[in-house]
């Protein structure tokens, strides 16, 4: 059973922007990062790292560097214990134990370039990485596969020996591709017969990376009866714990992960590569604490990137604009190890649209990459990209106008989504029109100056949002403030819009909270801060949380009135029963008579969430020239369902849309032939800079969830996605030339310019 | 990186012999945004840093009748600052105020951009546009070197064993004359270049022939590169499009780039023919004031 909500709109702290509780720490510089961690006795740890792409490993010889002086302890993939191939949750995604333990160190083989081959722990971090170097590893190379079309070859070296692919239910070896995937309803072949248009076009796009600031870090010790402390820069401790403990070989009891504050992760930091690492060079270092940083060309070139790929994509339609029929084969890089994002890809391609026929087949292929990971609504912006430029194709070609044709073709309430599932409330038209009445579509895109041209691009996409499992606890303290504890990772704000969900129910300031996030021995599971689930999930855990205190205060306030519970009201924060009426926080002072402070604790596990619409519009100038492009005015519209702070749901839109842009305009994998990324540093990987972007606007359309009692959806996902073809499209406007390759960077611009 | 000595000599002759006693293991540093770079991804083995910061004469700026002298560890920041300099030599601020943001500008010094011997140093093709000379002390007296002949290869120079660049002496232009630089980045700023031009041209009284023209480009061969037949192509010519385009067309032909992450050969000689017609067209407008 889900439950589901009647939202009202007459709010006193939903809605507000309120000042976040780590703001002061984050701005001082007094917040506690996980590179600021100090422990007594403290040593460093380093790694090793493959400089080959595909590589078989001869041998290790680790005898010079365990010779060094201040050197504790050596590392290789036989320090680590047997594990099967066993999957644990993050609390979003599942790890698959055996194959990420050789992620972090390789076993027999490496992967991808950077692929860690043994790890050192000496007494300082100079000393680490001189004793790194001086292992001695022998290597039979092979060649590197990097890209789709190569790995799928018939004659493809094999990358995960021993790998048996699940082709469409059939098991089969010897084989690059880990999963092929359909979803289909209705006769696709039929329906495109009977088109009037149908346009069939291929794209494909690069590997990217989430490029967050903060490196990947951990500290660890492994102390003498057995239980290990980790501290680590990550979306989720829950999801640490796990995978640590499976990695290590240890129970999930006896590890505590403690919580830091985290650098940005945009899905990359559910992934854990350091901290069993860590762990085990403690324990070989006589539980000594060890501390290991990441370096940005490692983060590159080994932490999970969000996959590139190819998608073919064919979309049928009727002269008067109705969308015929879909089919598309979308092929992701996973990486070095099986699981990419093409799982969710296939379950976003089509859901902005109400399809009678629709067919999607997924691949899952090995490519000797870093392992990809989650990346922002992972696998929805390659799908979005390749359907909305076939979309905006059939636009043309049928001159339709952009917004109507997805008006009169968009998913909504009991659409079915690819995968079959049906939609409950969701607020696609809504968003459409929104565009369609909006300043920035009614207003024309203006002259460009001399020797450059302009353009106007539109796409739309989805993304379902997560759920999943969430703990909240509550003390309401004797001077009327509230203790509350959660397990979220704050990102973006999430301590104060989940405790503003709590402070909505009771009645007390928002100022009168005290947030906190403990380490996962003080509080009940709570999934990763990821799949935009927080506000909603560990947002209702506050809120239900918050219910039960209130419960909890009416029967103290029975007690202390000599009535009965039922006789007690509460509205707005205060209690009334009998003429009597006593505010919450005058209350919290009184309860020692009646027991002591008040606490509730409330978890959640959702199984569904709200699902989260985006149409954005993109206006972009070129100079014809020299091919660079700079986005001069872009609106982004997107269902928030309700936007508890808004402020932060519109910073959540506003990021994602620079990251999408970044996708689009310049941001790739620049992989060489023998499979090394070249631009492996923030100075050649180009994301956007601040100077790069233009205000972004956005338009936040408030249909309420039915599954939160606030009408909560997740914001932080969604709009990254459709910027890639926005763009795109706004750039083939401005140069009358079409591209199915991502990054458009302005070389490919000149190119397709020059080759008139 | 290993631990290394840190020296901070206060004259010329003291870094000349600190560098001449550890040879390629000692480095001098000046703002250190390239060395602190190199150092930590152990592009050198070294045993000592010689902070050139101490010594006054590398420090000092100054601007007088005979041109613009830059000591060797002068920041951009006090480049681009300078009244004067922003009056008489444009060229050289377009230079400085785009290598890096402000935090960079305040050590990064033309000294430094220069002796770093990027091909993609943004400060260095103005400098040879200008005509300017590379002073160079060392254990065997002083030396003076063309800027265009300063690097000899990708982080390479003219510099031997124990030598310090210690100032860049810039001629005063003449009258009627104007520079600029501007570089291709596909972002807008935090970036390297995919090409860069420097020029320089000296227009007659009105402003209506070319006297003479200095061309040079950034990271489109081994080295800064002074488009010498470009540049020369316009010295007598009238100012106007076709002689624009035709020196621009010169500078196309000068450019050696190779192809990687950054762009392709095509994609930097077109660049390198867009940029000297953009660049010879705002000379022209500096030069008629
Ligand atoms: C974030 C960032 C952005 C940057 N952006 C740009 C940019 O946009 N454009 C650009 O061109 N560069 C850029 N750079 C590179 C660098 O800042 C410049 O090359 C700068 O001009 C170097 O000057 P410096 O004083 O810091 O040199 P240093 O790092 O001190 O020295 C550079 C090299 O020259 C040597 N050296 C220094 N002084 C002397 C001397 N007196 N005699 C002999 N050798 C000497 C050093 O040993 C070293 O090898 C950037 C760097 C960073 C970190």
């Amino acid at each position: 059973m889900v439950a589901t909500y009647e939202t009202k709109n007459d709010y006193k702290v939903v809605g507000n922007t309120p000042i976040r509780h780590d703001g002061l720490d984050k701005v001082t510089g007094r917040a506690v990062y996980g590179g600021d961690v100090k422990a007594p006795g403290l040593i460093w740890g380093e790694v090793l790292r493959s400089p080959h792409a595909h590589a078989r490993i001869k041998k290790i010889d680790t005898s010079t560097a365990e010779a060094m002086d201040g050197v504790f302890a050596v590392l290789t993939h036989s320090d680590f214990p047997t594990v099967d191939e066993r999957e644990v949750s993050t609390g979003e995604d599942v790890v698959n134990l055996k194959r990420d333990q050789s992620n972090i160190m390789a076993n027999k083989k490496v992967h991808y370039k950077g692929h860690v081959v043994a790890a050192v722990a000496a007494v300082d971090r100079n000393t680490a990485q001189q004793a790194a170097n001086v292992i001695k590893v022998e290597y039979e190379v092979l060649s590197p596969i990097s890209n789709v079309d190569d790995a799928m070859a018939d004659d493809a070296p094999i990358i995960l020996e021993g790998l048996v692919g699940d082709h469409l239910g059939e098991e089969v070896e010897n084989t690059n591709v880990a999963t092929i995937f359909r979803h289909e309803f209705g006769d696709v072949d039929n329906a495109f017969a009977n088109s009037d248009i149908v346009i069939e076009r291929t794209v494909s796009m690069s590997m990217i990376h989430q490029g967050y600031i903060e490196p990947h870090n951990a500290t660890a010790i492994w102390a003498e009866d057995g239980n290990v402390t980790v501290w680590s820069s990550t979306q989720g401790s829950f999801g640490v714990r796990a995978q640590t403990a499976g990695m290590i070989g240890v129970p999930e009891s006896k590890v505590r992960v403690n919580y830091v504050e985290i650098g940005g992760g945009f899905g990359g930091k559910t992934k854990v590569y350091l901290a069993p690492v860590a762990a085990l060079l403690s324990r070989k270092s006589g539980g000594r604490p060890v501390k290991l940083i990441m370096d940005r060309s490692s983060i590159f070139e080994a932490t999970g990137p969000a996959p590139g790929g190819k998608i073919r994509m064919k979309i049928g339609a009727t002269k008067d604009g109705k969308i015929t029929a879909a089919d598309t084969d979308i092929m992701l890089e996973s990486g070095g190890y099986p699981g990419s994002a093409v799982g969710a890809a296939g379950l976003c391609v089509f859901a902005c649209y109400n399809l009678p026929a629709s067919k999607i087949t997924g691949y899952d292929v090995l490519v000797n990459k870093p392992k990809s990971a989650a990346y922002r609504a992972p696998g929805s912006p390659q799908a979005s990209f390749a359907i909305e430029t076939v979309i905006d194709e059939i636009c043309e070609k049928g001159g339709f106008d952009k917004i109507q044709f997805r008006l009169e073709n968009a998913a909504k309430e009991g659409t079915r989504r690819g995968d079959g599932v049906q939609f409950i409330r969701v607020g696609l038209e809504e968003c459409l029109e929104s565009a369609k009445e909006s300043d920035h579509w009614k207003s024309p895109i203006g002259d460009a100056p001399e020797g450059k041209a302009r353009g106007r691009g539109v796409a739309s996409a989805y993304w379902m949002n997560g759920g999943g499992k969430s703990t909240c606890d509550l003390m309401l303290q004797d001077d009327g403030t509230v203790m509350m504890n959660e397990g979220s990772a704050d990102i973006g704000g999430t301590r104060t819009s989940i405790a503003m969900q709590a402070a909505e129910v009771l009645g007390i300031p928002i100022e009168d909270f005290h947030p906190s996030i403990p380490d996962t021995d003080s509080i009940g599971f709570t999934g990763v801060t990821g799949g935009s689930r927080t506000t909603y999930a560990t947002g209702l855990a506050a809120y239900n949380a918050a219910h039960k205190l209130v419960d909890e205060l009416k029967g103290r306030l029975a007690d202390l009135w000599e009535t009965e519970t039922a006789n007690i009201k509460f509205n707005e924060g205060t209690f009334t029963a009998n003429g009597d009426s006593i505010g919450i926080q005058e209350l919290a002072g009184k309860l020692d008579p009646t027991g002591g402070s008040a606490t509730a604790t409330a978890s959640v596990n959702l199984a569904e969430a709200g699902n989260a619409y985006g149409v954005h519009i993109c206006d972009l100038e070129v100079d014809l020239a020299t091919g660079k492009t700079d986005v001069i005015r872009y609106t982004a519209i997107q269902d928030v369902g309700k936007a508890v702070h808004p402020q932060y749901a519109e910073g959540q839109i506003q990021g994602g849309v620079v990251q999408g842009l970044g996708w689009a305009l310049n941001e790739e994998y620049f992989i060489t032939d023998d499979g090394a990324m070249a631009n492996r540093s923030f100075l050649d990987y180009r994301m956007p800079t601040s100077l790069d972007m233009p205000m972004i606007d956005t338009i936040m359309v408030e249909v309420p969830n039915p599954l939160h009692p606030y009408g909560v959806r997740g914001v932080g996902e969604v709009p990254i996605s459709p910027p890639l073809s926005a763009a795109a499209q706004a750039i083939k406007e401005a140069t009358g030339k079409s591209y199915y390759e991502l990054p458009v960077k302005p070389g490919r611009i000149l190119e397709a310019l020059n080759n008139d | 990186m290993h631990p290394f000595a840190y020296v901070a000599p206060k004259t010329v002759s003291e870094a000349v012999s600190v560098l001449a006693e550890h040879g390629d293991r000692a480095r001098p540093l000046a703002g250190g945004t390239d060395l602190l770079v190199k150092a930590r991804a152990n592009v050198w083995d070294l045993d000592a840093v010689v902070d050139v910061k101490n010594i006054p004469e590398l420090m000092s700026l100054s601007i007088n009748g005979a041109g613009l002298s830059i000591g060797a560890g002068v920041p951009c920041c006090q480049v681009y600052e300078h009244k004067d300099i922003q009056e008489q030599y444009p060229g050289i601020i377009d230079g400085a105020s785009i290598i890096g943001g402000i935090q960079i500008q305040s050590r990064a010094g033309l000294g430094g951009n220069l002796c770093n011997a990027a091909p993609s140093g943004d400060g260095i093709p103005a400098l040879i546009a200008y005509s300017a000379v590379a002073k160079i002390s060392g254990p065997n007296g002083n030396r003076e070197v063309a800027v265009e002949d300063f690097a000899t290869g990708p982080s390479r120079t003219v510099l031997e064993n124990g030598e310090l660049l210690t100032s860049i002496e810039i001629p005063k232009p003449a009258a009627n004359s104007g520079a600029a630089y501007t570089r291709f980045i596909p972002r807008n700023e935090m970036d390297i270049a995919v090409a860069g031009v420097g020029v320089f041209v000296q227009l007659d009284s009105e402003g209506k022939k070319f006297e003479s023209a200095r061309i040079a480009l950034a990271s489109v061969g081994p080295t800064p590169i002074l488009a010498q037949k470009a540049g020369d192509s316009l010295a007598g010519k009238p100012v106007n499009d076709e002689s624009i385009a035709s020196a621009a067309s010169l500078a196309k032909d000068a450019a050696s780039p190779i192809t990687d992450m950054r762009g392709t050969v095509d994609q930097r000689k077109h660049l390198v023919e867009v940029l000297t017609g953009r660049m010879l067209n705002q000379a022209i407008e500096r030069a008629r004031g």
